[in-house]
């Protein structure tokens, strides 16, 4: 067997392609978690956000006004989970749940007209030098811009949460919610504000995959990356930096499974397939087994429904 | 300005009525779509609301659309009221489904009555053991239950694809990904002549009475509401956490897996890796929707089993296209959710106070 | 329509008088189609809706059409092929492999309607198969694809290996090496018939590693929009798929069901329905090459339309002898061709394709 084949450098190109849809939609699960609220319609809103600025970007040109139009679709459509479970207090399982079913749907719908046209192309990065540069060019200065946002997000959500007066208050609503309440925050909008941050990013995450990874509309085109990037939120320990290694390394499996095949080396795909979830859980079981630092970690109000009385 | 009130108690007229105005507000919203997209509205809601109750087959289909619905919902509500999230029941269906099957599989071509009672077995305790896992981690080591049910689901999945393409694929179907078909004594019987209703709905109607008599009249049901309510006082009382985790997640663990086995023993009729068709995710919706009440479950999924049958009369008949019925599914999971709020909260107009 | 009325429409049929009025042509012949994918996939469902709409065309007032879109393989399927047969359809299609057992257990109960399973093993007297012998169209470009590499490395994105996708990697293998010898089959293995966004990624691995030709044996169109990116080549699958290559796409196969759709309704029509096998290739027209791109040289169109015309004419098989398997034991002697049962079945590799078949 010749590993010699296995160029890293393309290696690492294409796994951070296929990671970034991930990231962008397990960073804005991330903060809306972070809030104490549990949205399991990734899914949906991915996948509404893809066909929202795969059309944008066709009917207008611009695949900038596309990616805008991905976020406010995804936070949209979020903020209908949002209202049914801040403002009418349903179950946030079933309502997310809910979200997914009527997303894939409306994006079907929606996208009808939308099969088999191109999308206007995507720019990448081409700095004069630094992009030539050998090894170091194609592995930092050559990707499409989007890369560099997910990037900044990833940093810029991790000084919000963590140096952030704004931040500290959207921890303290997902850790005790009726303790912020009582501090005079409202929790409510918070939250709200939380859940449509969530769905813009799992939109962009969407419109990732329908204008630059792929680029192409389809029906059901996520095919499931919403609820692996529910997964990568849990394997971060909810953790902005170990959202972006979650998301790598899911990315990097996939990729690097693909291109031993392509090299020659067989493997029983199904078995492998398992490992990121199974990984998954380890971690989660070696972090939660150390109970002070998972309460660090895990927001202690998750899922929890908040209703202020009197 | 509109305020929420708590009410004393749960309002038992809202309990009858926030489900009709929810299906009302279904039919409009719902019309609404449908004349965008060029269908007679009127039609396309009775197509999908009345319909599926004018025909024999229909309805007997609701029965078998319905019974692993109801059957997972039972088994996840017990959980879910003492705030044990099992999200994973689909993959507990799938290992049901595969432990069911395989055991059918093992005795194939043997004869006997004695066959499908240990099918039923293997496949309700393959579902428990798939449960157990994330039982077990979350006792021992406080992990979430809701994301490790959920990791498992996908390993479950990949697991029945791997097995169908291998050890139990059927070695007369030309390499095709899926099992023989079973023999008839692997096979549940059908208990309408003519349909394909199976012993299954019978087991899926039992549940709900064993449930509803468990929460209502035994100390176990007390005990499981107790730790939902007030945990603190739960353990006052002197309840087990950790058994009540292990027994909410090991039965919903262990119906789930028999609704697999039923699925794959019935309708199916072999292991196939499509037998997964998203029962375990639907059910966590049926048993919401059912407010957690065994009878309100069984209502719940008889509607969710409307939905699809209705649904897929309504493409069939109007050319209406798949995506159209699953926005609409959506929408009336939206409302049923949204109206819940008027059972224990009442709406008050309160005029803004002048500082 | 109504479907209580659907339902009397229905019995009456059971009492025989519709046999009549399809005699003379007065009562329209209700067909149904029942489709794996939406038919907004651009690929497998998407063709065979094509098919429909050609039903349509063909006998405009004469048919009525209905399809139901994204049937999963699962405990519907059933119910769906059943509503179908008791709502008055007169011929059903099921369009997907998964449906075999559900069609057979279901026209067992309606021995008066027809169907149609589509690439599937089980017959009975009111349940026909048929199928396509894609592995001809396979056998043109994979001439073409060994003629066009530059690198001669071609690259393979197939689905399951189930017999029909191991059998077009064979043909096609076969026809690239002897249009070049020093050609090369990388194949990867996707798990799925539709994941745009793994299709894409396997698209890319197998351009990373130096093939410059991709074939498919997936549905989405992804790959054939990472080749174009990439300024490869690609073929489109089941459906031509020119709009997302341009550039890319050298020629397709095209499962052309509507001929083959026509003709079976036609036969419900007068009454000369039987239940038969049928498993044809480009000479009926089931298999179609789509037209040749201009970045082919003129002579390698010319050679190809030779070997699309010498399988037409039945004086060239796809898999003629001598062929070894993969680990070197004979299949076929020299001149030897094979026999549809072992393509049927067909689960190992040919002589020179590297890699191990996964099961």
């Amino acid at each position: 067997m010749d590993f010699s084949a296995l160029n890293p450098i393309a290696l690492v190109a294409s796994l951070v392609v296929a990671a970034t849809p991930l990231l962008f939609a397990a960073l804005g699960e991330l903060v809306t978690e972070k809030s104490g609220v549990l949205n399991l319609g990734v899914e949906g809103m991915m996948i509404f956000g893809a066909i929202c600025g795969f059309a944008i970007s066709v009917e207008s040109g611009s695949p900038w006004l596309g990616l805008v139009a991905a976020a406010i679709g995804g936070a949209l459509i979020s903020l209908i989970f949002g209202v049914l479970t801040q403002v009418l207090l349903s179950n946030q399982v079933a309502t997310g749940l809910a979200l997914t079913m009527f997303g894939l749907g409306l994006a079907a719908l929606i996208g009808q007209p939308y099969a088999g046209i191109k999308p206007p192309s995507f720019p990448k990065l081409d700095l004069p030098v630094l992009s030539d540069l050998p090894v170091i060019g194609p592995l930092l200065f050559q990707y499409d811009y989007m890369v560099y946002v997910s990037l900044a997000l990833t940093v810029g959500i991790w000084l919000f949460l963590t140096r952030s007066r704004a931040g500290l208050v959207l921890r303290a609503v997902g850790e005790n919610h009726d303790a912020a309440h009582s501090l005079g925050y409202n929790v409510i909008l918070i939250r709200l504000a939380a859940i449509a941050f969530g769905g813009a990013c799992a939109g962009l995450g969407g419109a990732y995959l329908s204008l630059i990874r792929v680029p192409q509309w389809t029906e059901g085109m996520t095919a499931g990356a919403g609820w692996i990037a529910l997964a990568i939120v849990v394997f971060a320990s909810w953790k902005p930096w170990r959202v972006l290694l979650g998301a790598y390394l899911f990315g990097g499996v996939t990729i690097l499974q693909l291109n031993l095949q392509a090299l020659g080396i067989s493997i029983q795909s199904q078995y492998l397939s398992m490992t990121p979830y199974l990984v998954t859980i380890i971690v989660l079981v070696i972090m939660s087994a150390d109970r002070s630092r998972a309460a660090l970690n895990a927001p202690a109000s998750l899922g929890r429904v908040f209703h202020k009385t009197g | 300005m509109l305020r929420l009130e708590p009410r004393r108690r749960p309002s038992k007229l809202m309990l009858g009525l926030t489900p009709v105005l929810a299906v009302i507000a279904t039919m409009i919203a719902g019309g609404i779509l449908f004349a965008i997209l060029g269908k007679n509205p009127v039609e396309a809601i009775r197509i999908i609301f009345i319909d599926p109750f004018l025909d024999p087959f229909s309805r007997t289909e609701l029965l078998v659309k319905g019974a692993p619905l109801v059957l997972i919902a039972i088994g996840l509500s017990l959980g879910f009221r003492a705030n044990i999230w099992n999200i994973g029941a689909e993959g507990q269906f799938v290992i049901g489904a595969l432990a069911g099957g395989a055991t059918g599989l093992a005795f194939y071509p043997m004869e006997g009555i004695w066959i499908l009672p240990v099918m039923a077995i293997a496949g309700a305790a393959g579902g428990f053991a798939w449960a157990m896992i994330p039982a077990f981690l979350k006792i021992r080591f406080n992990a979430n239950e809701i994301l490790v049910s959920l990791m498992l689901v996908y390993v479950a999945i990949l697991l029945l694809s791997a097995l169908v393409s291998g050890p139990l694929r059927d070695p007369d179907g030309f390499n095709f990904p899926e099992s023989r078909l079973f023999h008839d004594s692997a096979t549940l019987p059908i208990i309408i002549s003519g349909s394909r209703a199976h012993a299954g709905v019978l087991v899926a109607l039992a549940s709900v009475v064993i449930a509803y008599v468990l929460l209502n009249r035994h100390v176990l049901g007390y005990q499981i509401k107790l730790t939902g309510q007030a945990p603190k006082a739960a353990a006052f009382a002197g309840v087990n956490a950790n058994r009540i985790i292990a027994i909410c997640l090991g039965t919903s663990g262990a119906l789930a897996g028999l609704a697999g086995m039923f699925e794959a023993a019935g309708p199916v009729g072999q292991l196939v890796p499509a037998l997964p068709v998203g029962y375990g995710f639907t059910a966590i919706i049926v048993a919401f929707l059912g407010r957690l009440n065994p009878i309100g479950i069984l209502l719940a999924g008889g509607v969710m089993a409307l939905t699809y049958i209705g649904g897929e009369t309504a493409q069939l008949t109007l050319s209406l296209p798949a995506a159209a019925i699953s926005v609409f599914q959506g929408m009336l999971l939206f409302f049923l959710l949204a109206m819940d709020i008027l059972i224990t909260y009442r709406v008050r107009i309160r005029r803004t106070e002048v500082a | 329509m109504n479907f209580v009325k659907t339902l009397a429409v229905a019995a009456t049929a059971a009492v025989g008088l519709t046999g009549a009025a399809f005699a003379d042509g007065h009562e329209k012949t209700k067909v149904g189609f029942i489709y794996v994918g939406p038919v907004g996939d651009f690929g497998w469902s998407y063709e065979h809706d094509q098919g429909r709409k050609a039903v349509v065309e063909a006998f405009g007032d004469k048919v009525e059409t209905t399809y139901v879109e994204s049937v999963p393989e699962g405990p519907d399927a059933e119910r769906v092929i059943r509503q179908m047969a008791q709502s008055g359809h007169d011929l059903i299609f099921t369009t997907s492999f998964g449906y075999m057992n559900p069609t057979i257990k279901v026209a067992k109960q309606f021995p008066d309607v027809k169907f149609e399973h589509a690439t599937g093993y089980q017959r009975a007297d009111n349940v026909s198969t048929y199928s396509g012998r894609f592995y001809e169209g396979r056998t043109v470009i994979g001439h073409i694809a060994g003629k066009m590499t530059e690198t001669n490395k071609i690259g393979y994105i197939a689905s399951f290996p189930i017999p029909e996708v191991v059998r077009g990697i064979n043909a096609a293998y076969l026809a690239a090496k002897k249009a070049n010898p020093d050609v090369e089959f990388k194949i990867v293995w996707v798990s799925t018939w539709f994941d745009p966004g793994k299709e894409a990624d396997a698209a890319n691995a197998l351009i990373e590693q130096g093939v410059d030709v991709i074939m498919q044996h997936t549905d989405s169109p992804a790959a054939m929009t990472i080749a174009e990116e990439k300024g490869i080549y690609a073929f489109g699958q089941a459906s031509d798929m020119k709009e997302f290559g341009p550039n890319a796409r050298l020629s397709s196969i095209i499962d052309n069901w509507g001929p083959y759709y026509v003709s079976r309704v036609q036969a419900v029509m007068d009454g000369t329905w039987e239940s038969t096998d049928t498993w044809d290739g480009i000479a009926p027209g089931l298999t179609e090459i789509g037209e040749f791109s201009d970045k082919i040289p003129a002579d390698v169109q010319a050679e190809a339309t030779a070997i699309k015309d010498a399988i037409v004419a039945g004086e060239l098989h796809s898999f003629t002898g001598p062929i070894n398997k993969q680990d070197g034991t004979p299949w076929l002697a020299e001149g030897e061709t094979a026999d549809d049962g072992t393509l049927l079945g067909m689960n190992f590799y040919v002589e020179g394709i590297e890699g191990e078949l996964p099961n």
